[in-house]
């Protein structure tokens, strides 16, 4: 196999790997919003559910996750799977995983606010909803960033993991490749691949960093 | 009329009983301070006048609407939440740490709660917020974040923004606190102003010579209690010996 036609194969993956890491962060950051609010939830109970849903969601491999969920239709329900389940398998279970992530995040960053922005709102008559959405959650954001992009940068490595229920994601291929090849070169090269993904994430998250540092 | 009325007002933080049986009325145009030692229940009697905090007992009034009272068994009441909101409208309050939106500019900060709260046109909303801006000698900053102004600048701010919502009247809970003796003076200026246009006010503050100034009467709290409460020229005349030994000190 010519260095091409390996670059083009890489490259095909690297669109999928693009794709599972979009469509997680789309998911992953306002379900794990959600799972924050049940999580400082007054009710006991909602507030031990997700205690308990992040808990099990940190504490297991990520790779278990997917197989878990890419299997739970024919164990639980005894559905036959399909191939084009795996793709939804993989964002269904990264997303599951990192909101859990995210809502401590979302968390940290909340319960980080003083609790003057809360009283200045009521008194100004603010609705529950304006205070949360107009004054609290725009502060929050700019807190939370930094681990956000630490985060968002172990997503672009995560994608790998993929690999378990054969979806054809980058590091998929390049083991494939590696093998029929007998040679490790697609794999340094998929890691270089995987450092300029991760460069591009670092500098955009770097310059939102920056367009919110119009306040203090 | 009485803006404020407050009727037995009783208010406990677990069995911590921080204020026993207070009443009080403000009528219109009246500037009302309240002095006292700290943990005598001075900002609590603000908080729970203002909603912030719920009080155990007792009857809360504006402009003769009740928004929260007494059933038979002794427990307090509060109106209904839409009633609140319209309460809520009669009364601003200025915090001692001003509490402004960091992310917002200053005129945000002054036209956001009247345009998303009240619905005012913005133009008006802008038109009202330049005036007060004039006003307060900050017609040059309607453009800066909070954090490019000083402490007493910020100050000058929230009172515009608590202002912006043309309250029946306003709080002050110890509008200086946070500011240099520098920065102090600014602020006064303008808590002045606002009493020589016979906005009605209540404050708490440590700044004697102040409430000496600007007050039509000045409340002495001790342990929850109103002790003593008169003219400042009663006041600073009373007889009674921890008034004396009160005022005395901060001479």
């Amino acid at each position: 196999m010519d260095i091409l036609t390996m670059f083009g194969q890489l490259a095909s993956g690297l669109v999928c790997t693009v794709e599972i890491f979009v469509l997680t962060l789309l998911f992953s950051l306002p379900l794990g919003l959600i799972l924050s609010f049940g999580r400082m939830s007054k009710n006991v109970l909602l507030r031990t559910l997700t205690k308990v849903y992040i808990s099990v969601m940190r504490g297991t491999p990520l790779m278990l996750q997917l197989i878990v969920v890419y299997f739970a239709p024919y164990y639980v329900f005894g559905m036959k799977i399909s191939a084009a389940y795996r793709f939804t398998a993989v964002i269904l279970a990264f997303s599951l995983n990192y909101a859990a992530y995210f809502a401590e995040i979302y968390r940290a960053g909340i319960e980080a606010m003083p609790i003057g922005q809360y009283e200045a709102a009521k008194v100004l008559g603010y609705s529950k909803g304006q205070t949360f959405f107009r004054i609290i959650l725009p502060q929050v954001i700019k807190k939370i960033l930094p681990p956000i992009t630490n985060e968002t940068i172990t997503l672009v490595k995560d994608t790998s993991l993929a690999f378990v229920i054969a979806v054809a994601e980058m590091f998929t291929k390049a083991k494939q490749i590696a093998a029929a090849e007998t040679t490790i070169m697609p794999l340094m090269v998929a890691g270089v691949f995987y450092y300029i993904f991760n460069l591009v994430v670092a500098v955009g998250m770097e310059q939102l960093e920056k367009k919110m540092n119009y306040y203090r | 009329m009485n803006v404020l009325e407050i009727n037995h007002m009783r208010k406990s933080f677990d069995s911590l009983e921080v204020i026993k049986d207070i009443s009080l009325s403000v009528k219109e145009g009246e500037v009302v301070s309240i002095i006292g030692p700290s943990g005598s229940g001075k900002s609590t009697l603000l908080r729970c006048a203002t909603m912030l905090e719920k009080m155990n007992g007792g009857e809360l009034l504006y402009m003769d609407e009740p928004a929260a009272w007494e059933d038979e068994h002794g427990n307090c009441l509060y109106a209904p939440k839409a009633r609140l909101k319209c309460i809520q409208k009669y009364f601003g309050l200025v915090f001692q740490n001003f509490n402004l939106f960091p992310h917002y500019t200053v005129m945000k900060n002054i036209i956001d709660a009247p345009v998303r709260v009240d619905k005012v046109p913005k133009s008006v909303a802008i038109e009202r917020a330049e005036k007060l801006l004039a006003q307060l000698g900050l017609e040059d900053k309607r453009d800066a974040y909070p954090y490019q102004l000083s402490g007493g600048q910020q100050q000058r701010v929230s009172i515009a923004r608590a202002l912006a919502l043309q309250p029946k009247m306003l709080f002050f809970d110890e509008p200086t606190s946070a500011l240099d003796p520098e920065l102090t003076g600014e602020v006064l200026k303008v808590i002045k102003q606002l009493a020589k246009e016979k906005m009605t006010m209540i404050i708490v503050t440590h700044e004697m010579q102040f409430a000496r100034e600007v007050s039509d009467r000045i409340i002495f709290m001790e342990q929850g209690k109103i002790q003593e409460q008169g003219t400042p020229e009663e006041l600073f005349a009373s007889t009674n010996e921890r008034v004396q030994e009160f005022i005395g000190k901060l001479k």
